[in-house]
């Protein structure tokens, strides 16, 4: 008796509320600002639920398992009842919005809540009332199982994981899928099996589902006994398979626009630009700790020298050769780098952050300016500015695939500097100055010295990516350096992980690469980029592919003496 | 002897300090240099720079009431609130939206014009500061121990995250802020003819600046924020709830921003889901112009760079012949904070900073 009153006690119905309402209010703010009426037209399984339901009862779901986690003790029954009550309050704000919507014109103040939106959530009926009631239904169910999840053993639910993360991915870019290889042959037969009109097929949607569950499942079992065995192997022989591998990477990045076709490896270039820009920013913000928010500008100047120069309109003043202005480009950017990089030089963190960010705006508006506009064309911009030209191909990089190879040389440079930067003394003089300035002036750096190199450095990588968009484009115009570049760039690296390398091409693919696929996305894309610099700070500060040194930075309190003494008494810095 | 003296001389001698010094000379000279052509050339009359005055001190109040926040924040958590400006945004818009539109077409700010101009402020004070505790809540507090980028990096994410919020909310175009006829038209003050917008909005934030600083100086909870923004550990020791404190602070600042956007939506009878963004970063020029942490020093700060942005491009571009110098206004603001910066770091009244906040 006084045991099942102990476990009632302990299930926690106060948080279940509470995790329930915030899902609710989740979910009604999605609603609200457009997101799930615009992902409602984005098939997940043809005919059967959007990215708009994702959305909607993805807050639900995820609340469900929170609430479960912590009430990790409770009873298996309990659990279950638990979720279902969260998804059943969860579901509480959306269903009154699908009521009273029309009813009191809500449309006059909220321009997103539109008879798109009221399709989703009343589930196609008529009469709202009943798609309040299914929608609540519906919730309530989710929410079971979304705490049935965590219920699961580790063992399967990471493999179901995988397999409903892998459907979703697939579903949402169906479409671009199905453009770039489902045309003829092979991949005619393959879209007919896997993809409904829009969408996948229901029989697609379970054949990824059970492919991909059932490799993470092997892999989970397995996996630990194949790096054992590549371990154990003697050294010269693990040297091979390391070797084999990159040489795998370099032969897929070679054949990459073959097999991607015209239009990804467009978007592939676009990645790749950011990539450039990253990899630079990096060095400042990642390497040297310098929060440089003005990035932007020597993009610009990049862009601007190496349109100016090679331009045969009107404001072409030279009409030189891609690959003479380049050098040229490259070492305006370097210089404009230093000479921004003077006057902040004896700023720290915040002020640094600000007024760098005043400096990327100073150059946008003086480009858009009418006063320069007689050399730099105001907010006409260059045009007409050639391709690159190559010995031995006619009209030079014209198509993507042909710039995809002059950018992956950009980028593979661009590495191989980072990469031999990052271990070398001024490596190691940038990664003191980051840690701790004062200290790294006494150990004897030359701050003057390495900063301005981290910032000419970083500048110059910037302004190479700036050159080789503004042939890329064909032209140049202000509009392209909004404060916004510099905010994808600092988001990218820090999704990534600050001054991880391979993280830049991670964050690029997930922040550049991925928003292009969707055009839905383009609306909410800043949205979702504040609310991942957000989420990531909190919960994952180190990026999806964190450097190692990082990792053991942001952890080094938790393994080591814990700060809860008198520690606590030196402020944060 | 002589030789190492001279040796030690040029040791010593920090060629960045050279460096700054020129940058410095080149700066003000440049200034100096086209204000005394244009003045010269006596293009405009004595009214229309009394008129540029007076615009930019409405202009300049507007950036004092923002930078209090700024001023506030950076004194308790010394954090850049880079969100600072979407809280400004983010009350003006929705009262807008929900308020002001529906009781300007239904007539009511016609037979009400004070209760109307009351609920409007009181609705998007009320909204601003909501914004600001949850904001405060949800993605500050958890980090406040965290090395300092991160909260930097928060703050910027949060920005984003409400312009865009807000644009899904109530659309990306420009709203118009209905009339209130009763602050249309001039007022004949000195024989300048002036806006009547524009006096009321200074006079609206010179009360609400006073307010504000005697509610620091004066009260319990100033007391407490004060102490607070010394030393966050031993206010804790003397028994102040420091989270407390902090999430007053942000409501306050959020308070004065929200006050603000209802007396930009009165100047410039417009609001849109990206107006918070340059007000927002001009107040944090103005917060450093006047020192980063003193309130007077957020008016002072505030009500000059108006002045400086309302005459600057007039003043100092157009003598060196530069064409349409009004689109550079904003090159103006920055360049004046960078020049603050360079020159006097802890700004006017600020007391100088210990190394670890500049």
């Amino acid at each position: 008796m006084t045991m099942t009153m102990e476990t009632e006690t302990r299930f926690n119905w106060r948080e279940i509320v509470q995790l329930g309402l915030l899902a609710g209010i989740i979910a009604l703010s999605l609603c609200a600002i457009g997101i799930v009426g615009t992902f409602g037209g984005v098939d997940v399984i043809g005919g059967v639920f959007t990215v708009g339901h994702v959305f909607l009862f993805g807050a639900t779901m995820g609340c469900a398992y929170l609430a479960a986690q912590r009430n990790g003790g409770g009873r298996a029954g309990q659990t279950l009842v638990g979720g279902l009550v969260l998804g059943l309050l969860s579901s509480l704000p959306v269903a009154l919005l699908t009521v009273a919507a029309e009813p009191i014109n809500l449309r006059r103040f909220l321009l997103n809540v539109s008879p798109e939106l009221l399709e989703i959530v009343a589930f196609g009926q008529e009469v709202r009332a009943l798609g309040a009631l299914i929608l609540m239904a519906v919730a309530s169910v989710l929410g079971l199982v979304g705490s049935g999840f965590y219920l699961m053993p580790p063992r399967t639910r990471k493999p179901v994981f995988a397999g409903l993360t892998m459907v979703l991915l697939i579903g949402l870019l169906a479409e671009t899928i199905i453009l770039a290889w489902g045309n003829q042959g092979l991949g005619l037969a393959i879209r007919r099996v896997v993809f409904a009109r829009r969408g996948l097929s229901i029989l697609g949607a379970a054949l990824v589902f059970l492919i991909v569950a059932g490799l993470n499942a092997w892999w989970g079992s397995r996996g630990e006994q194949i790096k054992g065995r590549v371990n154990a192997l003697p050294p010269g022989q693990q040297r091979n398979v390391r070797w084999g591998g990159i040489a795998l990477g370099i032969l897929v990045m070679l054949f990459l626009p073959v097999l991607l076709r015209t239009y990804l490896t467009e978007v592939i270039d676009n990645v790749g630009i950011y990539i450039l820009m990253g990899l630079g920013l990096n060095i400042v913000v990642g390497l040297a700790g310098l929060l440089d928010l003005g990035y932007v500008a020597f993009f610009a100047i990049g862009a601007y020298v190496m349109g100016v120069l090679t331009s045969y309109g009107e404001l072409g003043i030279a009409g030189m050769s891609f690959w003479a202005a380049l050098p040229i480009a490259v070492g305006a950017a370097v210089v404009a780098g230093v000479i921004l990089g003077i006057p902040v030089l004896r700023m720290r963190g915040d002020y640094l952050a600000i007024v760098t960010m005043g400096f990327g705006e100073i150059i946008r508006i003086l480009a858009i300016s009418d006063w320069l506009a007689p050399a730099i064309g105001g907010a006409q911009g260059v045009l007409l500015i050639p391709k690159i030209p190559v010995v031995g191909l006619e009209g030079g990089l014209v198509s993507p695939e042909r710039l995809y190879y002059m950018i992956l040389a950009g980028c593979l440079l661009a590495f191989f500097v980072s990469w031999r930067l990052r271990d070398s003394r001024l490596g190691r003089q940038w990664m003191a100055l980051r840690e701790d300035e004062d200290v790294a002036e006494a150990m004897g750096i030359n701050l003057t010295k390495v900063k301005l190199l981290a910032f000419a450095i970083g500048a110059g990588f910037s302004g190479l990516a700036g050159a080789i968009f503004a042939t890329k484009i064909g032209s140049v115009f202000p509009h392209s350096f909004q404060l916004l570049v510099s905010v994808n760039v600092l988001s990218l690296i820090i999704v990534g992980g600050i001054g991880s390398f391979p993280g830049v091409v991670v964050g690029a693919l997930l922040l550049v690469g991925l928003p292009e696929l969707l055009r839905e996305f383009a609306e909410y894309r800043m949205l979702m980029y504040g609310a991942l610099l957000i989420i990531m700070m909190l919960v994952r500060p180190e990026g999806f592919w964190p450097s190692e040194v990082r990792k053991r930075e942001l952890y080094a309190d938790e393994n080591g003496p814990s700060p809860s003494g008198g520690e606590n008494i030196v402020e944060p810095v | 002897m002589e030789r190492s003296a001279i040796r030690q001389w040029f040791e010593r001698l920090d060629y960045l300090d050279i460096v700054l010094w020129l940058f410095r000379v080149v700066l003000i000279v440049g200034i100096v240099w086209g204000t005394v052509v244009t003045l010269r050339s006596g293009k405009y009359p004595t009214e229309t720079w009394l008129k540029f005055l007076v615009f930019g001190l409405a202009q300049g109040s507007l950036y004092a009431l923002i930078a209090l926040g700024y001023t506030l924040v950076y004194g308790v958590l010394l954090m850049i609130n880079f969100a600072h400006g979407e809280f400004f945004m983010s009350g003006i818009f929705t009262a807008t939206v929900f308020i002001a539109i529906p009781m300007g077409q239904s007539g009511f700010t016609d037979q009400h014009p004070i209760l109307a101009l009351g609920i409007i402020s009181v609705v998007a004070m009320a909204v601003s500061v909501g914004i600001a505790v949850l904001t405060e809540r949800v993605a500050y507090r958890p980090l406040r121990r965290a090395p300092r980028l991160v909260p930097l990096i928060t703050a910027i994410g949060a920005s984003f995250f409400w312009q865009y919020f807000f644009r899904g909310l109530y659309g990306s175009g420009i709203t118009a802020f209905p009339d209130v006829a009763l602050l249309k038209g001039t007022w004949i003050i000195g024989g300048i003819e002036l806006l009547k917008s524009q006096v009321i909005v200074i006079i609206a934030s010179v009360l609400l600046l006073i307010g504000l600083y005697i509610f620091v100086k004066r009260t319990k909870i100033g007391k407490a924020i004060r102490a607070v923004s010394e030393n966050k550990d031993i206010a804790a020791l003397m028994g102040i709830d420091v989270d407390r404190a902090i999430t007053i602070t942000f409501a306050v600042g959020a308070a004065m921003a929200g006050a603000a956007g209802v007396l930009y939506a009165l100047m410039y009878r417009q609001v849109a889901f990206m107006m918070g963004f340059f007000p927002g970063i001009k107040a944090f020029t103005a917060a450093v112009l006047g020192g980063i942490g003193s309130v007077p020093g957020a008016a002072i700060g505030g009500l000059l760079l108006g002045v400086f942005e309302a005459v600057g491009p007039n003043l100092f571009l157009e003598g060196v012949g530069i064409t349409a110098p009004y689109q550079l206004k904003d090159v103006i603001a920055f360049s004046m904070m960078v020049l603050i910066l360079l020159v006097r770091p802890q700004g006017i009244m600020g007391e100088p900073l210990a190394e670890k906040k500049a």
